[in-house]
C-alpha cells in the first residue's frame, strides 16, 4: 500500500541564479551559479552527491541532448545523472527524480538541477516548436503558439460563466499587476518594475484577448535543490527542516482535445492538486496553504488555476483576484510571492525548482521584503503544454512538523 | 444517356475592385484604366488550384456518393506539382476509392477543362465508366500593373458526368486544335507572356470560337437559335459581344463572361460559366459551351426535368454572394507572393514533409477521415489506437468516419500575432463537430472581430505549407466560421 512521499525527504540546500536576459552567460554558467549557492547552502561537498536529475525543455536550442551538459558543467564526480524533459514540468520532474531516489533508499543525497537558456534564439517568445512536435503533428496541427494556446482559454472561460470579456480582462490585469508588485521586491527577478491595471489593459495584443503584460517573461536561468532523508539532514546538523509533503503529476490523455470538455478548466491540475492535498494531509487548501507559486505563463492560466487548485470556487476566481485574495498582503493565500513566471521569469527547465526555491526561502524566513508571517505549507504548480493537452505537476513542501 | 448529373462551383471570398489596382498601379501602366470596372475574385493566401478544385468538387458531390466515383479529372494550368498526380490530391481530399479508379490531370491549356469533360463524356458513353468527376480550377499569378492582373480572377467549378439522373443530356461536341499562341507560360516561368491584344482579339477569340461553334452546328445540324445560352469565355468585352453578333446570338442568350464580378478563371472559366448558366436553366433549355485555348472545344447539352430534384448547393451564384472586399492592394500582392515581407526568424522553420507519414496517414491528412468507435460510437480525430472515451478505451475497434462535410461549433479560439502568418493574426481554435468529435484547427476566411464561442464552422481544404526549398505543397483542413447573415 503506497503511503506517499510526505516527510520522507528533506531539502537541505537550494540555489537559484539571477533570472533574466543573460546575454553573456550560457547554460553552463547559469548552472554553476545556482549550484554554487545550493552547495554552500547545504554545507556539503560536491562528492557527497550520489546522483543527479537534470531538467531542461528546449534542448534543441539550449543545452543539447542527454544529461552530459549538467555533468560536464558541474564536473560531477562520474555519478549517475539523468536528463528529464516534460514540457514546463521539467524542473519539477528533476526534483521528483531526486526525491524519489532518496525516498527509495537507493541514494542518501541527490541533486535536482534545472536550466534553460532561451535568449540565444534571436527572437522573442519561446522557441518555435513546429519541428519538435513530431513528424505527424507537424503535418496537421494548427499553427499555434504558447500565448495563442492559452489565450483560447479566456474565450471559453468567459463563455462558460457568461462573463464579459472586459471584466475578465480586468481580473487578468490584476493578476499581472500583483505579480509585478511582488517581482519588484525580488533582486533575482527578471522584471522588477511595478505596473498598473491600465498599463496592462492598454498593452499591445499578442493573442486575443492576451496583451503583452498577460504573458510571462522569457528568461535564462537555473535553479537547483539538494535532498536527503530527514535523518541524514539532522545528522548533518540541519534544523527547522523543510520536507516534501506531496509530489503529484497528471497528464492529459486526449479527453479535452478530442472528447469532452468545456474549455473552462485544467482537468490535470484539478486531479493533481486533489491527489497532492491527500498526500500532504491537507483538508482545506484555502485555509491551510500558506503561499503558492503557480504556473502563470499567462494571466488567464493563473486565474483559472486558482479554481483547479480548489482555492477558488468554480467561476469565482475573478472575484477572488479582484478582492486581492492572492496579493502579497491581501490576507488570503499569497500567490506568485517571488514575482512568478510573470516577473521572476520562465527558463522552462528551471521554473519548477525556482518556485520551490521561493517556498524554501519563505519557510526558512529568508525571503527578505517578501517574507510572509510564519508560513507552513507552500504549493508549487507547473503546467506544460496547452490547456487542451498538458502536463501538470503539483508539489507541496512545508515545515517538518506542519 | 450520358450527360451532366451534378455540378458545383467555388469562387473565393475575397474580391479586389479593379479600381484598387488602378489606384495603386496606374502610375506605372496607365492602360489598365481602360478596364477599371468591376472586381476580380482573389484566392486567399492559403488557397491554390488544388484547394479550390476540392471546394468545387465537394459542392458538386452534394447528394452524391463520393465512393461511387470511377474517375476524377483535374484540369488546371497552375497545378502545384509537375510530377505527382494533382488529381490524386483532390481525390484523396474527397476520400475517393483508390482501387478501380482512374484519375488524371488535364493541363497546359485554357481549354483543358472542356477537353476533360469530353474525355469523361466519351468514357461514360462508351460504358467504360459510370461516374466521372471533372474539376477545373486556376489560380494564376500575374505581374503587377498588367492587363492580365486586371482580367484574371481565381475560381473553380466541377461537373459530374454520368448516365443516371442526368440533369443535362450531352448532345455532342466538336473541337478545333491549332497552335495559336496568344499567351504562354514557359516551364520555369512564374508569369504569362502575352502577345498583342489586337491580334489575340481578332485572330484568336474573335475567329477561332465562331469557327468552332459553326463547325459544331454544321456537324450536328442544330441552329444557334436552338440554344437558350451560348457560353464562351472571352475577357475582352467588345470581342465577347462581337462574337455573339457574328454568330447571330441574341444579346441575353450570350452567357455573361463574369468579368464584372469575378474575372476570368482560366482553365476553370468555361466550367464556371457553364455552372452559372445551369443554375439559372430550365428543363428543355439547350446550352452550348466553348473552351478556348490552342483551338476550341464546343459541347452541347439539353437540360432535363431532373435539374429540379438537385440538392441545394453553393455553386457559382452562392459563392459570388459570399464576398468580402480586399481593399488593401499590398495584401493582395503579398497573398500572391509578389512582394517580400518578413515572416521573422520564427517563420523560418521548414521541416520536410515525411512522405512515409503522409502515405500512412493520407486519409487523415488529406481526407479528414477520423474514426468512430464500434463499441461506444464516439467519432474521433486524430486517431489513436485506443478509443478516447474514458468509459470505453477499447483498442483498435473502429470504422472510418468522415469529418470533412460535418458542421462544428467553436469552443475556444484566438487570433495570434506571434504565430508566423501571411495574414496575421493567425486565427485558430478548438471546434466540436455535430454528432461528436472535436479537435483544434486553423481558421480561415474569417475576421477575428466577428468570431464568437458557439459560432458554427464548416471545413475547408487548404494549402497548409509551401516548402519553397523543396517545392512541396502540403494541405490540410481548416475551419471556416459561418457568420450569420454573411460577412459584414
Amino acid at each position: 500500500m503506497a503511503t506517499g512521499i510526505r516527510d520522507k525527504v528533506a531539502i537541505i540546500g537550494m540555489g537559484c541564479s539571477q533570472f533574466g536576459e543573460r546575454w553573456n552567460d550560457g547554460p553552463e554558467e547559469l548552472m554553476v551559479e545556482s549550484f554554487t549557492e545550493c552547495l554552500q547552502d547545504a554545507g556539503i561537498e560536491k562528492t557527497d552527491i550520489q546522483a543527479a536529475w537534470f531538467g531542461s525543455c528546449f534542448d534543441e536550442v539550449g543545452v543539447g541532448k542527454s544529461a552530459l551538459p549538467a555533468s560536464m558543467s558541474l564536473r560531477l564526480p562520474n555519478i549517475s545523472v539523468t536528463r528529464v524533459e516534460n514540457y514546463c514540468a521539467s524542473g519539477t520532474e528533476a526534483f521528483r527524480g531526486a526525491v524519489y531516489a532518496v525516498a527509495s533508499g537507493a541514494y542518501d543525497i541527490a541533486l535536482a538541477i534545472g536550466v534553460e537558456k532561451l535568449k540565444d534564439i534571436g527572437y522573442g517568445g519561446l522557441p518555435e516548436f513546429s519541428t519538435a512536435m513530431g513528424t505527424l503533428n507537424q503535418l496537421w496541427m494548427a499553427n499555434f503558439t504558447a500565448p495563442g494556446g492559452f489565450a483560447m482559454l479566456a474565450t471559453s472561460y468567459a463563455a462558460k460563466y457568461g462573463i464579459d470579456m472586459s471584466e475578465l480582462k480586468r481580473a487578468m490585469a490584476h493578476v499581472s499587476v500583483k505579480s509585478h508588485a511582488n517581482g519588484a521586491l525580488n533582486p533575482k527577478a527578471h522584471l522588477r518594475k511595478p505596473v498598473t491595471e491600465e498599463q496592462v489593459l492598454n498593452a499591445p495584443q499578442i493573442a486575443y484577448p492576451l496583451g503583452l503584460f498577460d504573458c510571462c517573461g522569457v528568461s535564462d536561468g537555473s535553479a537547483c535543490a539538494i535532498v536527503t532523508t530527514p535523518e541524514i539532514a539532522k545528522s548533518l546538523g540541519k534544523k527547522d527542516l523543510v520536507t516534501v509533503k506531496a509530489l503529484q503529476l497528471s497528464l492529459s490523455n486526449g479527453t479535452e482535445f478530442a472528447f469532452d470538455w468545456d474549455g473552462d478548466h485544467f482537468i490535470t491540475t484539478s486531479k493533481a492538486s486533489s491527489e497532492a492535498y491527500k498526500e500532504a494531509g491537507i483538508k482545506n487548501p484555502r485555509g491551510e496553504i500558506s503561499m503558492m507559486e503557480v504556473h502563470d505563463c499567462f494571466s488567464i492560466t493563473e486565474l483559472v488555476t486558482m479554481e483547479d487548485l480548489h482555492i477558488s470556487e468554480r467561476g469565482k476566481a475573478p472575484r477572488d483576484v479582484m478582492d486581492g485574495f492572492f496579493d502579497l498582503r491581501g490576507g488570503g493565500v499569497p500567490c506568485q510571492v517571488d514575482g512568478g513566471l510573470k516577473c521572476f521569469g520562465h527558463p522552462i527547465g528551471a521554473s519548477g525548482l525556482r518556485m520551490l526555491y521561493e517556498m524554501y526561502l519563505q519557510l526558512h524566513g529568508r525571503a527578505g521584503q517578501r517574507q510572509l508571517k510564519d508560513p507552513k505549507f507552500g504549493l508549487t504548480h507547473n503546467l506544460g503544454g496547452f490547456p487542451f493537452m498538458n502536463v501538470c505537476s503539483v508539489a507541496i513542501i512545508g515545515k517538518q512538523d506542519a | 444517356m450520358a450527360g451532366i448529373t451534378s455540378f458545383g462551383g467555388y469562387i473565393p471570398r475575397y474580391r479586389l475592385s479593379r479600381m484598387v489596382i488602378v489606384q495603386n498601379m496606374a502610375w506605372y501602366f496607365p492602360v489598365i484604366m481602360a478596364v477599371a470596372g468591376g472586381e476580380k475574385a482573389v484566392a486567399n493566401w492559403d488557397e491554390d488550384s488544388v484547394s479550390m478544385a476540392v471546394a468545387a468538387a465537394y459542392d458538386c458531390m452534394a447528394g452524391h456518393d463520393r465512393k461511387g466515383l470511377d474517375a476524377l479529372y483535374f484540369a488546371s494550368t497552375t497545378m502545384p506539382f509537375a510530377d505527382r498526380l494533382n488529381a490524386g490530391i483532390v481525390a484523396a481530399a474527397l476520400n475517393m476509392r483508390e482501387n478501380g479508379v482512374s484519375n488524371a490531370d488535364f493541363a497546359s491549356c485554357m481549354k483543358a477543362g472542356t477537353t476533360a469533360m469530353i474525355s469523361a463524356l466519351d468514357s461514360v458513353q462508351a460504358g467504360s465508366r459510370k461516374n466521372v468527376l471533372v474539376a477545373a480550377s486556376d489560380q494564376r499569378r500575374t505581374k503587377m500593373a498588367t492587363m492580365f492582373e486586371m482580367f484574371y480572377g481565381d475560381g473553380a467549378a466541377a461537373v459530374l458526368i454520368g448516365n443516371e439522373d442526368v440533369v443535362a443530356d450531352y448532345l455532342g461536341s466538336y473541337s478545333i486544335n491549332c497552335d495559336f499562341v496568344d499567351h504562354y507560360r514557359g516551364q520555369t516561368k512564374e508569369f504569362d507572356y502575352g502577345y498583342e491584344e489586337r491580334w489575340v482579339r481578332d485572330i484568336g477569340y474573335g475567329k477561332v470560337i465562331p469557327e468552332a461553334i459553326s463547325g459544331f452546328l454544321a456537324q450536328s445540324g442544330m441552329k444557334i437559335g436552338d440554344f437558350a445560352k451560348v457560353i464562351y469565355p472571352c475577357y475582352f468585352g467588345g470581342t465577347h459581344k462581337a462574337i455573339a453578333a457574328r454568330l447571330g446570338i441574341e444579346k441575353e442568350k450570350a452567357q455573361n463572361n463574369l468579368h464584372a464580378v469575378c474575372g476570368d478563371t482560366g482553365t476553370a472559366h468555361p466550367l464556371v460559366m457553364l455552372v452559372a448558366a445551369l443554375e439559372e436553366a430550365n428543363p428543355g433549355d439547350k446550352l452550348l459551351v466553348a473552351g478556348f485555348g490552342q483551338g476550341c472545344d464546343v459541347l452541347a447539352f439539353e437540360v432535363t426535368d431532373k435539374i429540379k430534384d438537385m440538392k441545394p448547393r453553393t455553386g457559382i451564384k452562392g459563392s459570388l454572394a459570399n464576398r468580402v472586399d480586399l481593399t488593401n492592394y499590398q495584401k493582395f500582392a503579398k497573398f500572391r507572393d509578389l512582394i517580400t515581407a518578413d515572416l521573422g526568424i520564427r517563420g523560418e522553420a521548414n521541416p520536410n514533409t515525411s512522405l512515409t507519414v503522409l502515405w500512412r496517414k493520407r486519409k487523415m491528412l488529406l481526407g479528414l477521415v477520423g474514426v468512430r468507435c464500434k463499441k461506444c460510437g464516439t467519432p474521433q480525430f486524430p486517431v489513436y489506437p485506443t478509443c478516447v472515451n474514458p468509459k470505453c478505451w477499447s483498442v483498435n475497434d473502429f470504422e472510418d468516419y468522415e469529418f470533412s462535410d460535418k458542421e462544428a461549433k467553436i469552443l475556444m479560439f484566438t487570433g495570434d500575432m506571434l504565430s508566423p502568418s501571411v495574414d496575421p493574426p493567425a486565427v485558430y481554435g478548438l471546434i466540436a463537430f455535430e454528432g461528436g468529435g472535436r479537435t483544434m484547427f486553423d481558421f480561415t476566411d474569417c475576421d477575428l472581430n466577428q468570431i464568437k464561442v458557439g459560432m458554427k464552422t464548416r471545413m475547408s481544404f487548404r494549402r497548409r505549407q509551401t516548402d519553397n526549398m523543396r517545392g512541396f505543397t502540403g494541405y490540410f483542413w481548416k475551419a471556416v466560421p459561418q457568420v450569420e447573415g454573411g460577412d459584414k
